[in-house]
């Protein structure tokens, strides 16, 4: 699962590998990213670890998005050192299916050589979509349509996952069943993720590591130490979900009173 | 909350005006219900296929009615049963199908080549940058001159035979079907092709697996425009020194003012037009099933 190969998206690879027990499967170094003259990202430093699940949180506009986007290789007009494995795989908030081809066959999209309809197969299993995959994606549910986009993303077997809001567009049920499926297939491949999101809860519940991203660097780093399955209810929950908010400018309410629900 | 905390009286109905009423406590008048009839057994159940062909059926009985009395003169128009009884003929001694044997052979070349050229040069100019700023600005000035107009310069350059005709259906299927799928390329939508690069396609992999698809239902809307311009050029081509076609038989019961002849010609075209939008509907049907289209209610 490790990955050893290390692909620049720009500029001239780092040094050695830093002296770690996990390796490294993302490593930002100085990434100036600017539109017009305004950066948006400013010489921002990120590593990620093989294996890790890292939430990256921010207010609209921090750049949060462009950063994925970057790490995904779709934005190339940057500065600095970005190393991101070579399998890598994106799920975007939109589930952004090719609406003229069946469930299966935008599984197997872009995958290298001649795959078999039974590689889409497994994988739509894996999400709990088999029984979909001779459907037209615009008959799909928008749950439906967000598992078939993971199917698309796990069957590549990647080292790194990229996942960019992409429970923003559901209801609220269908969203605690989709968090927990990403969880449940993050501890199965054990690949690393990369969640960007702007919904604390969400974070807190699945990330090992949450970052938060404010003008154009990282600006608070929290590790989650909860154990798994982690539960709403508990008071540490809580406790991380108040101070992660406050630091995305979201003071506690104010009424004591308020706090009892 | 308020569930809890409610009054134990009734509450008086304030938007009733009456004062003297509104104070009464207790229940007011019930509202009068109505009952909701469902669809299905609000419409008389008359089949689809037998509404849809009684206004024709009705226009074709009065049309003979009005011949049969005298108030529609032959030679302004024919009766249907004689035009009916001369298609009849015309089938017979073989002079209508040879006639639309070359009409739909000059129709099915003009539109071929038609279809080559426009969809290579919007190929051409919607996938390339270059591409486009060599054929558009081109393609967009050409289109504006009026086709038919080019009939006499085809005739110097082509001479009388068959390649001025084919040439005039060739010219005015390619703007439609060059204009259509053009806009269809162009109008991907951007965030399934990012998404084709995330997943490793290569340019010719885009091209073929999200941009030709996505700008299908666009050409498909172009050969609809291109089928109906293909007809109407056939029509303008076929009245110009054409020795043979629909066209030549037209002229030819013209000069002996033989409506029925007439007639018959244009429900041969009409006919034929028909049939080709069929053709388009079955490809649409199979080409673009993907696409969940409202059927109407």
């Amino acid at each position: 699962m490790a990955t050893d190969v290390h692909r620049p998206v720009t500029g001239a690879p780092h040094g050695g590998e830093t002296v770690s027990q996990h390796p490294t499967v993302v490593r930002v170094d100085g990434l100036t990213r600017a539109f017009d003259g305004r950066p948006v990202i400013d010489r921002l430093q990120l590593d990620v670890q093989a294996g890790e699940f890292v939430a990256l949180l921010g207010r609209s506009g921090c750049g949060k998005s462009t950063l994925l986007r970057i790490l995904a290789g779709l934005d190339r007009d940057i500065e600095g050192t970005v190393l991101v494995p070579r399998r890598k795989a994106v799920a975007f908030q939109a589930p952004r299916l090719m609406p003229w081809k069946r469930v299966w066959r935008n599984v197997l999209l872009g995958l290298p050589g001649r795959p078999e309809r039974a590689v889409a197969e497994r994988a739509l299993e894996e999400v709990g979509l088999s029984h979909r995959s001779q459907a037209w994606p615009k008959t799909l549910s928008g749950g439906e349509a967000q598992r078939a986009s993971l199917a698309r993303a796990l069957v590549r077997e990647p080292d790194l996952l990229l996942l960019d809001e992409p429970f923003g567009a559901l209801d609220a049920l269908t969203r605690v069943k989709a968090q927990r499926l990403v969880d449940e297939l993050w501890q199965r491949r054990g690949c690393a993720v990369l969640l960007v999101t702007h919904d604390v809860e969400e974070a807190v519940l699945l990330a090992d590591r949450v970052l938060v991203m404010d003008d154009g660097v990282i600006a608070h780093e929290q590790r989650i130490d909860l154990p798994r399955p982690r539960d709403i209810a508990d008071p540490r929950f809580a406790a991380l979900r108040t101070g992660l908010l406050e630091r995305l400018g979201v003071e506690a309410p104010a009424a004591p009173a308020a706090e009892a629900a | 909350m308020s569930i809890s905390h409610a009054p134990p009286q009734p509450v008086p109905d304030i938007s009733r005006k009456g004062h003297a009423e509104s104070l009464e406590p207790g229940p007011g008048p019930s509202p009068e219900l109505v009952a909701l009839v469902p669809s299905s057994s609000r419409r008389a159940r008359v089949p689809r296929w037998l509404r849809r062909t009684t206004g024709p059926l009705l226009l074709l009985g009065l049309w003979q009615l009005l011949s049969a009395t005298g108030a529609l003169a032959s030679d302004v128009l024919a009766s249907p049963g004689t035009i009916a009884r001369v298609a009849g003929d015309l089938i017979e001694d073989g002079s209508l199908t040879t006639a639309m044997g070359v009409s739909l052979q000059r129709v099915a070349i003009g539109l071929l080549l038609g279809t080559l050229v426009g969809t290579g040069l919007a190929l051409v100019s919607g996938l390339f940058r270059i591409g486009e700023d060599l054929v558009d600005a081109s393609v967009q000035m050409l289109r504006t001159v009026p086709f038919v107009g080019l009939i006499p310069l085809f005739i110097i350059w082509f001479g009388i035979g068959e390649a001025p005709k084919v040439a005039i259906i060739t010219l005015g299927v390619s703007f439609p079907l060059y204009l259509n799928v053009y806009a269809g390329i162009r109008g991907v939508d951007s965030q399934l092709i990012e998404a084709g690069e995330s997943l490793g396609l290569s340019r010719w992999g885009l091209v073929r697996h999200v941009i030709l698809p996505g700008a299908l239902p666009g050409a498909m809307t172009g050969l609809r425009y291109s089928l109906g311009i293909a007809w109407l050029a056939l029509v303008f081509a076929e009245q110009i020194n054409a020795d043979a076609g629909i066209g030549f038989l037209m002229v030819q019961a013209r000069d002996f003012l033989r409506t029925d002849v007439i007639v018959v010609c244009l429900v041969v075209y009409a006919f034929l037009g028909l049939l080709a939008d069929f053709v388009v509907r079955t490809l649409e049907r199979l080409l673009l099933q993907w696409r969940p289209t409202f059927t109407g209610r």
